[in-house]
């Protein structure tokens, strides 16, 4: 009866995943697998010889108030982070699992599980807590690189390796294995600090997609080790969806998923950095400049980026594009995959400002517009625009396609400061001729350009 | 067929089945898939629960206890976010990218 239960558990897990690829069914996809979830935790309970109930039914208590307020509470800008703590816990719990299952494990390919989801848990627990960090800003967004980086990461995780072996020829049992147990649990800790370090800018939602699927694996060996068919199926499930969601997010952005992780590694002298060193003098213009070159304008491309989403600006820029459409002038949004902090990011804050669908232009629809376009407006976007990714082959972001604002007839960036995007590259751009800076907060800066239009 | 051959089994199965469901994504939905498959791990809170229901000395059941609060914070926290992010999709017209220019059905009309 309970192996029933689980079944139909992990088919609405399968419909989830099915449900999530589709805009249409994404949100009836999420509420099936939270259904068949919690069907899955109710059942969990009638097994036989189950101790500490009210313990067990505490910890469940306090982990869902504190996760669902958090989760309902958050900034819509820190999601992005709030989904890589999600996947660190639950790497540290598959891990915390085998760690107690290990003593009671099957010798072979048992205790290989069990080995692997100490291993695989903890390094997505400390890979996703420095991804946490690193969208967070409790640290720098850029790659972290150090001499020898591959040697020392490949070195680490040798080591954690070595102490597997080592609980696996003490069959998981008695002191020393236990020790050595801990120690792969603190060593992998190290490696999964190392793996994400040299990530960054854009990247780093594509390091968590790829975290994420490590937890199902973890999840999955774990489940193995408990004999727990529902287990296997679900991290395996993830595990596979996950990997394959890794390669579409890094095809998004136009190169291979090693050129990500370990394209940093071998990063020389990078080519924006180098151009940093001296002011060069930059356009910057008040907001009834651009106001006057946009109500005048037949055609304007819109280019969000992060500093729209801190400076939750987008019912501002809203109003100006209707303000513009008022005046006859044709707006549109050019979204890149991974504006923002995560893919998708603008969508959903665009869609809150209740912008309409059909003017929201995937970036592939709108380079070829760009040519034709009068004026492109940047609001707080800098890397996803940024031509050294076309230009610049040792640059970090080299290869990343982006919105070749570029193309357009003048580009007006609305920007805090000087201060360079997310991947700390110099932005070429910003000292073209045609190009002018509006400096300031992304929302104050729209609302006197909205005034300003208002004043033609 | 042991024990052990038929979870081997369950697990190469599932594989493919995670591989096959997952076809054409459109980049818009790849964050709230990740999520949403990231909710889906936390399911590891079963696992939890049967080791900390099955704890021998008071040490195991902290650690187990925590390995709980964990998998729960994974789970509920995962759904819910998930929720969150597709909520702002449902607002508007349907989640989509239109060729620029292309008159949306009358949706646009009930969006703005």
């Amino acid at each position: 009866m309970r192996d029933f239960a689980y079944l139909v558990s992990a088919v609405c897990f399968i419909l989830a995943l099915k449900g999530l690829s589709s805009p249409r069914t994404a949100r009836y996809g999420n509420l099936v697998g939270a259904a068949g979830a919690v069907l899955a935790v109710i059942v969990v309970f009638t097994t036989e010889g189950l101790d500490h109930i009210l313990p067990i039914l505490l910890a469940v208590a306090a982990g869902t108030a504190v996760g669902a307020v958090v989760a309902r509470r958050v900034q819509m800008t820190a999601i992005p982070q709030l989904v890589a703590i999600f996947n660190g816990v639950g790497g540290g719990a598959a891990a915390l699992v085998a760690l107690l299952e290990l003593a009671s494990t099957d010798d072979g390919l048992p205790l290989v599980a069990a080995i692997f989801s100490l291993i695989v848990g903890s390094v997505s627990f400390s890979g996703s807590t420095v991804t946490f960090a690193k969208l967070q800003e409790l640290m720098t967004g850029r790659p972290v690189i150090f001499p020898g980086g591959p040697f020392v990461f490949g070195g680490t995780l040798a080591i954690a390796i070595g102490f597997g072996i080592v609980v696996y020829v003490g069959d998981g049992q008695g002191t020393a294995a236990s020790a050595a147990a801990v120690a792969v649990v603190l060593v992998s800790l190290v490696v999964g600090v190392l793996f994400v370090l040299p990530v960054g800018g854009a990247d780093v939602p594509i390091v968590i997609s790829l975290l994420n699927a490590f937890t199902g694996l973890a999840v999955a060996a774990s489940g193995y080790v408990l004999g727990n068919t529902l287990l296997i199926v679900a991290g395996t499930l993830v595990g596979a969806s996950g990997t394959l969601l890794t390669r579409m997010m890094a095809a998004a952005m136009g190169r291979p998923i090693t050129n990500i992780l370990f394209g940093a590694f071998t990063a020389r002298g990078l080519a924006g950095e180098a151009a940093g060193g001296e002011a060069r003098p930059v356009r910057s213009v008040g907001p009834e400049d651009v106001a006057i070159l946009l109500g005048y304008a037949r055609k304007v491309v819109v280019v969000p980026g992060y500093g729209l989403a801190v400076a939750q600006a987008q019912h501002t820029v809203r109003e100006l594009a209707d303000l513009l459409a008022a005046r006859g002038v044709v707006v549109s949004y050019g979204i890149h995959p991974v504006a923002g902090r995560m893919p998708g990011h603008m969508n959903v804050l665009l869609a809150e400002a209740n912008v309409p669908y059909d003017q929201l232009v995937e970036m592939d629809d709108i380079n070829p517009e760009l040519p034709y376009t009068d004026v492109a407006l940047v609001v707080g976007a800098n890397d996803v625009v940024n031509p050294a990714a076309k230009t610049s082959p040792g640059s970090p972001i080299y290869g990343m396609p982006i919105i070749e604002v570029g193309q357009a007839g003048a580009v007006v960036f609305l920007k805090r400061s000087m201060r360079p995007g997310f991947a700390g590259i110099e932005n070429e751009l910003m000292y073209d001729p045609k190009t002018m800076l509006l400096f300031g907060d992304a929302k104050e800066s729209l609302a006197k350009v909205v005034a300003a239009v208002k004043a033609l | 067929m042991t024990e052990g051959m038929a979870l081997l089994t369950i697990f190469v199965l599932a594989a493919f089945v995670g591989f096959e469901v997952i076809s054409k994504v459109s980049t818009t939905l790849h964050t709230p898939l990740m999520s949403g498959a990231n909710a889906i791990h936390g399911v590891i809170l079963v696992g939890a629960i049967l080791v900390a229901g099955h704890a021998d000395t008071t040490g195991e059941l902290v650690v187990a206890l925590v390995a709980v609060v964990l998998a729960t914070l994974n789970m509920v926290g995962g759904f819910v976010v998930t929720d969150r992010m597709l909520e702002m999709f449902g607002r508007g017209a349907p989640a989509r990218s239109l060729p620029q220019g292309k008159p949306a059905n009358g949706d646009s009309g009930e969006a703005a």
